[in-house]
Parts: structure tokens; C-alpha cells; sequence
């Protein structure tokens, strides 16, 4: 068990990358913390899967390095770093039964068959397995064999890290919940290093104590689910967690005020002095775009409902915008005053929250 | 639940029960006539019952062949079937290579199987043939027209250069098609080279393969055209397999009735391995 850090990794699958966009992986510098459940959060293609495969050593990376604790395990291959990963596609041997499965990563490695049964029937009894041990693992349904796939990472006792390569993909939508449940009891029972690769925002922000969120092969934001939320470093932050998305409105920034088709906002963090240059915009969340009696007047397009609240979309200085609206409030068909609070609204610079990186 | 009786249906079962008779049943059925009936000629024909049937199953004769043809068939399948696996195996997956490797091995399939007889009965040559000649440069003595042991090493041979990329391509077929997430998984679970091939991909390709047996079997139990350009059943009765003792006794001797009820034992052999075959490899199998 030990801390993992990537330090100044980087990897392309080109041999001779020129361009930024030959990057699968910007370069980058993370720590997981031992024990902590973690989730890499990104679109496809955004490089998860190739930062997934750099640590248990799928994949060995064009630059920098992966420590393991103080260790240096960049050129060491997946059986020799003690790391389970969990695929996309379950993975079960076919002929052998669930027990043989279970045992396979013992057994290969030599394990006395004295000590494989009873650590066997313990993983089994942890995994729900335990009715299902002598049946041939092709038989089970996929999320059966999901689990097989799972306490196969979990059978080990020296595993550093347990991996997730998005394992919910395949699994009928009501069995999800139950898995990912599931999922985080044994992280509760077994206090392993957990990171769970999915593009899904409701099972990472479930899941995982910290959520790395990446795009286009750089990380944007590592952090909590309340932090990403409520505090994102960079637009697409705010439009990728959160449903409905972040309201993006571009502005220029004049004499130090942030001016949208000519009225002013205030926003939370600074904003630069002077008529600096780049791409600015302002970013609200729904939750927190208020219908009120004083502030910018806008014309409402449609309303949702969604259960608790109603979303609508609304037309407000030329560009178009959701909120959140409670049950009980009144929406006025012929136009609203919508009130930006300017502790929830956030000026961006080329994308970045601005004050922060640039 | 009340099913429609609807009898109107068997109207569209009426092209393929006339296309099968005319190219299956009716064919074999001339085969039964005659393996019932013994004529002195001029057409006349008389009724025999099973005679022919019990002098084909007693006949010693039968039993070389039938022998011969169960070593031909047993010898190439234990070949052909791990060397195709083997080659399978070392093919690349990916890049240019591929498609060179599968032109490569595809081209023998090609070739028509008179051809392979001819070509092989040339290079053989002990005088004049490339292999032939050199292996009796190189001391041995190497005579496929004289020596059984020659004949049959050279018909082995000839068949496995011919037939074991059949093996080859299905088997590599059964291989790309398994996951790379299986390799990684088993990587991480510590799997030896053995295990992979053990665990993942032999029953990976336990479908492609029993086709591959099947397929084998039933073409080099029916084997003819190569063995006859090849050694003419030679030498002596040495190399005759079934199929070329059938056709001696129907084409040659002209007896009909025997070598018609040979056919239909013969047939009924091929019937019967197959179902064997079929059976005990897929009897373990999952719906």
C-alpha cells in the first residue's frame, strides 16, 4: 500500500509528437493519496483510459515517471506493481468456474492452495459469489461476471491500487445502482487506493472522495464533488458536471469591468485591470440564476418540468440561458428580471477561472 | 395458448424439398438401388438383399483401406490441427505484415488439387525432383515410387503443406477477434504464457477450431484426386485410401453392387465420425 504520483507524465502514441493535439496525455503531475476513492471524469477520448493504463502499467509513458510510495515503477510490468484493474468489457476466463477465476491471480502467483480457498470464499462472500462458486463463470449474467472481474482485483492481499476502466458500461441500468453501492461498501470494508474511470458524472461524484476531471488529455480540475460544483477552475468544468450545465455567456473585460452588450456584472473573483486581451466569459450555474424584481430583464423561451424544480430556458442580453426555477415560484410568460449573484457568478479568461491559472 | 393451424405453409418448404431431392436423395437412392441388386450384365438386374453390404464389412481388402484411410486422416489432423494453431499464433496482429501473412497463406488453398498432386509427384522425384533429389544428395534413401514408408511421408507431407492453412486462417480468425482487455486482465493477474494460451485463447478458439476438425476430417477422409496424381495408391496397395479402392472396384472392376454398398458405408462412416466429433466437442458448450 503506498501513495502513487505521476510526476511531469506525459504520452503520446505517436512516436515523434510535434503538435499539442499529438498528445493523448498533456503533461501532468497528480498524487493519489492512499486509500482515497478517487474518479478520473472526462469525455471520451479525453486520455482517462490512457492515464488509467500508464499506472498499471498497460502502458509505459513517453515521459515522466510513476512512483509507487518512494518507488520508481515506470518500467516495471503490470504483475510485478500490485495493481488490479477492472475492464470495461468483463473479463472472466471462460472455461474455469467462479472459483477458479477467483483463485487465478493466487495461483499464479504461486500461493499455497491451502491459503487460496478460505481468502477465495472471503472475497466471494464479499462480492455476493458465494452461491455461485462451483458454476462455470460463462454462465453469469454480466454483472455477475463484473463482479468476478472485481474480486479478482480484490483477492490479492499485496494490491497497491484497484482500477475501474468504466466497469458499469455493460450493466442493465437498475443492477448499476446496486453495483456502485456495492462498490463503495468494499471500499469501506477494504481501505484500498480506488480509481474509478467513467464518463458518467453521477457515478463519480457518487463514488469518489476526489474527482479528477480532465479534457482533451490535461487534467482541469482535481477536487471534491462540492468544489467542482461550486467553485469550477474552468468552463468546461462547469458545463460538464452539473445538469443542466453552466451558463456560459461571453463579455469583454473594459477599464476593469466585466460588460456584457453593455451592462455591467459583478463577479466573485477579480477581475483584470485595464482592457486586457483573450476570450472572456461569465459563468452561472442554474441553481443559482434567480428570478428577482431588480437586475437583467429577459424573455422566457420554455419550461421544463423536472420533478422538484422547473428548468427554464430563457433569452437574456441575446444569448440563451437555464435556471432552475422552484415549484411554487410564478414564471410571467411575458418576461422575468433575472438577478446574477455576483458570489456565484465567475469571470473566465480563455476558459480559466480567472486569478487562478491562466 | 392456441397456435393458427395454418397448413398452407408446407407450400414453402416444396422448393427446397425438390432442390434436395434432385441434387441429395434421389443421386443416393440409384446408390441403395444398386447395392441390393447383382446383374450379369445386359442390364438385367436381380435382387440380392444385404449380400453386398456383409461381403463389403467382411472383405479384407475393406479393412486395409478403411485402416490406410484412419492412419492418413488421424496423421495429418494430429499435424495439421497444432502446427495451424502454432503458426496462428506467431502471425502478427496488426501493421503491414498481416496481410502479406494471410496472402501467403492463403495461396496453397488455391491451387487445384490435381495440381498439388502433379507439382508434389514432380518435386518428389528421387532423380530429377528438387526435394527428392537432394534428400538422396544428402544420404538418404528416398524413393516415394518404391519405398511405403516414402510414399506415405510424401502423401503426409503433401497434404499438411496443403491443408494446414485452412487450419490457420480459422484458428488466426478465433484469435483477433478476442479482446485486448482479456491480455491485459490476464497480465495483471499474473498469467504465464502458457495460461494465456491455456485459458484465453484456445477456448477462444474452441468454435473456429472444431470447424477446422470438422472440415479436415471430412475432406481428407474423402481424399482422392491428390494420393491417385500423387502415388497412384502405390506402391503396391499401399497408399490406397477409401476412396481410391472405391473408385478400382466401381470404375475398374465394374461391380457395381459392392462398391455401391461400399459407398454407402463408407458415407454412413463419414456420418458417424462426424457426429462423434461434433458431439464431444461441443458437448460442454453454453447456449
Amino acid at each position: 500500500m503506498a501513495k502513487i504520483t505521476l510526476s511531469k507524465l506525459k504520452h503520446s502514441y505517436l512516436p515523434d509528437p510535434v503538435s499539442p493535439d499529438d498528445w493523448a496525455l498533456k503533461e501532468l503531475n497528480l498524487e493519489w493519496q492512499d486509500g482515497g476513492a478517487y474518479a478520473l471524469l472526462g469525455p471520451s477520448g479525453c486520455g482517462k483510459t490512457t492515464l488509467l493504463n500508464i499506472i498499471s502499467g498497460l502502458l509505459k509513458p513517453s515521459h515522466g515517471k510513476v512512483l509507487f510510495g518512494t518507488d520508481d515503477v515506470t518500467d516495471l510490468p503490470p504483475e510485478k506493481r500490485h495493481i488490479a484493474q477492472v475492464f470495461q468489457f468483463p473479463v472472466v476466463y471462460d472455461t474455469m468456474t467462479v472459483f477458479d477465476n477467483l483463485a487465478f491471480p493466487l495461483r499464479n502467483r504461486g500461493v499455497a492452495e491451502s491459503k487460496v480457498r478460505p481468502r477465495v470464499e472471503q472475497i466471494a462472500g464479499m462480492t455476493d459469489l458465494t452461491d455461485m462458486l462451483n458454476t462455470r463463470a460463462s454462465g453469469l449474467t454480466a454483472d455477475g461476471k463484473q463482479k468476478i472481474s472485481l474480486g479478482r482485483g480484490l483477492v490479492r492481499e499485496d494490491v497497491n491500487a484497484i482500477l475501474f476502466d468504466e466497469p458499469l458500461t455493460v450493466i442493465d441500468p437498475h443492477l448499476k445502482f446496486q453495483l456502485r453501492s456495492k462498490l463503495k461498501e468494499l471500499h469501506h470494508r477494504v481501505p484500498k487506493t480506488m480509481i474509478y474511470v467513467t464518463h458518467d458524472q453521477t457515478e463519480a461524484l457518487t463514488f469518489a472522495d476526489t474527482v479528477v476531471v480532465m479534457n482533451m488529455g490535461e487534467v482541469v480540475q482535481t477536487g471534491t464533488p462540492e468544489e467542482l460544483f461550486e467553485n469550477p477552475q474552468h468552463t468546461f468544468v462547469g458545463h460538464f458536471i452539473g445538469s443542466p450545465g453552466m451558463n456560459v455567456i461571453p463579455c469583454s473585460v473594459e477599464n476593469g469591468h466585466v460588460v456584457v452588450d453593455g451592462v455591467i456584472f459583478r463577479t466573485q473573483n477579480d477581475v483584470p485591470q485595464g482592457n486586457p486581451k483573450g476570450t472572456f466569459e461569465i459563468g452561472i450555474r442554474p441553481e443559482f440564476l434567480k428570478i428577482a424584481d431588480i437586475g437583467v430583464p429577459a424573455t422566457v423561451n420554455s419550461v421544463a418540468d423536472a420533478g422538484r424544480f422547473r428548468i427554464a430556458e430563457v433569452t437574456c442580453l441575446g444569448h440563451s440561458l437555464k435556471l432552475l426555477v422552484p415549484e411554487d415560484q410564478e414564471i410571467p410568460a411575458d418576461g422575468v428580471v433575472l438577478d446574477f449573484d455576483p458570489n456565484w457568478t465567475r469571470l473566465y479568461r480563455n476558459g480559466w477561472l480567472t486569478g487562478g491559472k491562466d | 395458448m392456441n397456435k393458427t393451424l395454418n397448413q398452407k405453409a408446407w407450400f414453402f418448404v416444396i422448393p427446397v424439398l425438390v432442390l434436395v431431392a434432385f441434387n441429395a436423395i434421389v443421386p443416393l437412392m440409384t446408390v441403395v438401388n444398386y447395392s441390393v441388386q447383382e446383374t450379369f450384365g445386359n442390364n438385367q438386374f436381380f435382387w440380392s438383399g444385404l449380400t453386398w453390404f456383409q461381403e463389403i464389412l467382411r472383405s479384407e481388402r475393406f479393412h486395409a483401406s478403411l485402416q490406410r484411410q484412419l492412419i492418413f486422416t488421424g496423421s495429418i489432423l494430429a499435424i495439421e490441427v497444432p502446427l495451424g494453431v502454432m503458426i496462428a499464433l506467431a502471425m502478427p496482429r496488426k501493421g503491414f505484415w498481416v496481410s502479406v501473412c494471410l496472402v501467403l497463406m492463403a495461396m496453397p488453398l488455391l491451387i487445384p488439387w490435381n495440381v498439388v498432386g502433379a507439382m508434389w509427384n514432380i518435386f518428389a522425384l528421387p532423380n530429377i525432383g528438387l526435394m527428392g533429389k537432394m534428400l538422396n544428395d544428402w544420404g538418404f534413401d528416398y524413393n516415394y515410387t518404391r519405398q511405403v514408408g516414402d510414399a506415405w511421408f510424401t502423401l503426409i507431407l503433401m497434404d499438411v503443406w496443403h491443408w494446414t492453412s485452412l487450419v490457420v486462417l480459422l484458428a488466426y480468425a478465433g484469435l483477433v477477434s478476442i479482446p485486448d482487455a482479456y491480455y491485459q486482465a490476464a497480465k495483471i493477474d499474473g498469467a504465464s504464457r502458457w495460461a494465456v494460451f491455456r485459458y484465453i485463447q484456445l477456448p477462444k478458439m474452441k468454435r473456429v477450431l472444431t470447424i477446422a476438425i470438422l472440415l479436415r476430417f471430412m475432406d481428407s477422409f474423402n481424399i482422392y484426386t491428390e494420393p491417385v496424381v500423387l502415388t497412384g495408391g502405390g506402391p503396391g496397395n499401399s497408399t490406397t485410401l477409401l476412396s481410391i479402392d472405391l473408385v478400382k472396384i466401381a470404375l475398374g472392376q465394374f461391380d457395381l453392387g459392392p462398391a455401391a454398398a461400399m459407398s454407402l458405408i463408407y458415407f454412413l462412416i463419414i456420418l458417424l465420425l462426424s457426429w462423434i466429433f461434433y458431439t464431444v466437442m461441443t458437448r460442454n458448450e453454453d447456449q
